[in-house]
C-alpha cells in the first residue's frame, strides 16, 4: 500500500465545514483544538477557493525533525503519530510545521500549553487499538475499523479524498479528466451564469 | 645575555601568536543526527479483528495485512462517484 494522504480538490470545496464538524465529533476533540480546518482565499470575491486543511502527513515531516523528545513515529502506512505520554508541549513541531497543524489545548492556569494534538488520518496512537485509553488520548481508530477518515468520507461534494496515495491521486486525475478545465464545468459559472464583465478585476481592499 | 630588544620582539612575537590563535576558525556547524522514536509501540490497524467494531462493512482476516488493505481499497472507491455514474 501506498501512503496515505489527503487530497483536496479546491474546485469543489464548498466551505461547509462538514469535514471540520466530523473530525471534531468524531474524536471528540476539546474546545479550542481544530485538527481540521476550511481556509478561503479570495473570500467573497467571484472566483474564491477553499481547502480543507490538516496534517498532512509528510513523508518527511519536519515536526519529527525537531522533537527534541523524539516523540514522533511514522506508520507503515505513512501516517505521522506521536505518543502524547511522552510529548512535552514545547512547541517546536507548530512553528517547524507548515500548514499549523499541531494543535495546544489552553486549559491549563496562565495558558499554559497542554501536549499536543492533531490529526491522525483517524488511526489513533500508540495505545491498544479501539481502547478507551486510545480514544481520550488520540480519538477514534477508523483505520483499525477497516475505515477511512471521517472528514473524507463525510465530504458532501467528496471534495476531499482520503485515502490511500496512489488511488485517491487516480479518482482525481479521472475527475479533472472528465469534467474538463477548471471553473467553467464545477465552479461559479456553472452555479451563478457567467460574470458580465469577465475582464473585472477585484475590488480593492479584498482580503483572502 | 639576551638584549632588551630581542626579549622585546619575543615577547611580541608570543603576543602576535596568542592573539592570532583567536582567529583560528573551528567548524561551528552541528550535524544533524535523526532521532529515533522513543515512545510505546503501537499496534497494526490489520491486527484486530474486523467483527470488533460496530457499522463496518469492511471484511479482513485478523492479522493479514494483505486483505486488510485490499478492504481499504475497495472502501476507498466510494469516494469516486464517477464509478456509480457509469
Amino acid at each position: 500500500m501506498a501512503r496515505m494522504k489527503f487530497i483536496c480538490d479546491a474546485e469543489r470545496c464548498i466551505e461547509c465545514n462538514g469535514c471540520v464538524t466530523a473530525c471534531k465529533q468524531e474524536n471528540e476533540v476539546p474546545w479550542g483544538v481544530n485538527r481540521r480546518r476550511v481556509v478561503t482565499l479570495n473570500d467573497g470575491v467571484p472566483g474564491e477557493r477553499s481547502i480543507s486543511v490538516a496534517c498532512m502527513h509528510c513523508s518527511d515531516a519536519p515536526c519529527m525533525a525537531v522533537c527534541p523528545v523524539d516523540c514522533f513515529y511514522r506508520t507503515g502506512e505513512g501516517v505521522v503519530l506521536h505518543d502524547k505520554d511522552m510529548c512535552i508541549g514545547c512547541g517546536y513541531c507548530f512553528y517547524a510545521c507548515p500548514f499549523g497543524a499541531p494543535q495546544f489545548p489552553q486549559a491549563g492556569a496562565f495558558g499554559m500549553r497542554g501536549k499536543m494534538d492533531k490529526c491522525t488520518f483517524c488511526s489513533g496512537g500508540p495505545e491498544k487499538d479501539n481502547s478507551k485509553e486510545e480514544f481520550a488520548k488520540y480519538g477514534s481508530n477508523r483505520l483499525a475499523q477497516g475505515k477511512l477518515p471521517a472528514c473524507a468520507e463525510m465530504c458532501s461534494t467528496k471534495a476531499l479524498l482520503g485515502g490511500d496515495g496512489n488511488i485517491i491521486a487516480d479518482i482525481f486525475r479521472a475527475r479533472a479528466l472528465k469534467r474538463g478545465k477548471g471553473a467553467e464545468v464545477w465552479g461559479w459559472s456553472a452555479a451563478y451564469g457567467k460574470p458580465d464583465n469577465p475582464q473585472q478585476q477585484a475590488p480593492k481592499g479584498a482580503k483572502p | 645575555m639576551i638584549s632588551a630588544s630581542k626579549l622585546a620582539s619575543a615577547a611580541a612575537a608570543l603576543v602576535a601568536a596568542a592573539a592570532l590563535s583567536g582567529c583560528g576558525e573551528r567548524d561551528q556547524v552541528i550535524v544533524y543526527e535523526q532521532g529515533k522514536y522513543q515512545g510505546k509501540h503501537d499496534t497494526r490497524p490489520w491486527e484486530n479483528d474486523a467483527g470488533s467494531s460496530l457499522y463496518t462493512t469492511s471484511k479482513w482476516t485478523k492479522g493479514d495485512k494483505s486483505s486488510w488493505e485490499a478492504a481499504l481499497r475497495s472502501r476507498n472507491q466510494s469516494q469516486n462517484e464517477y464509478a456509480r455514474v457509469e
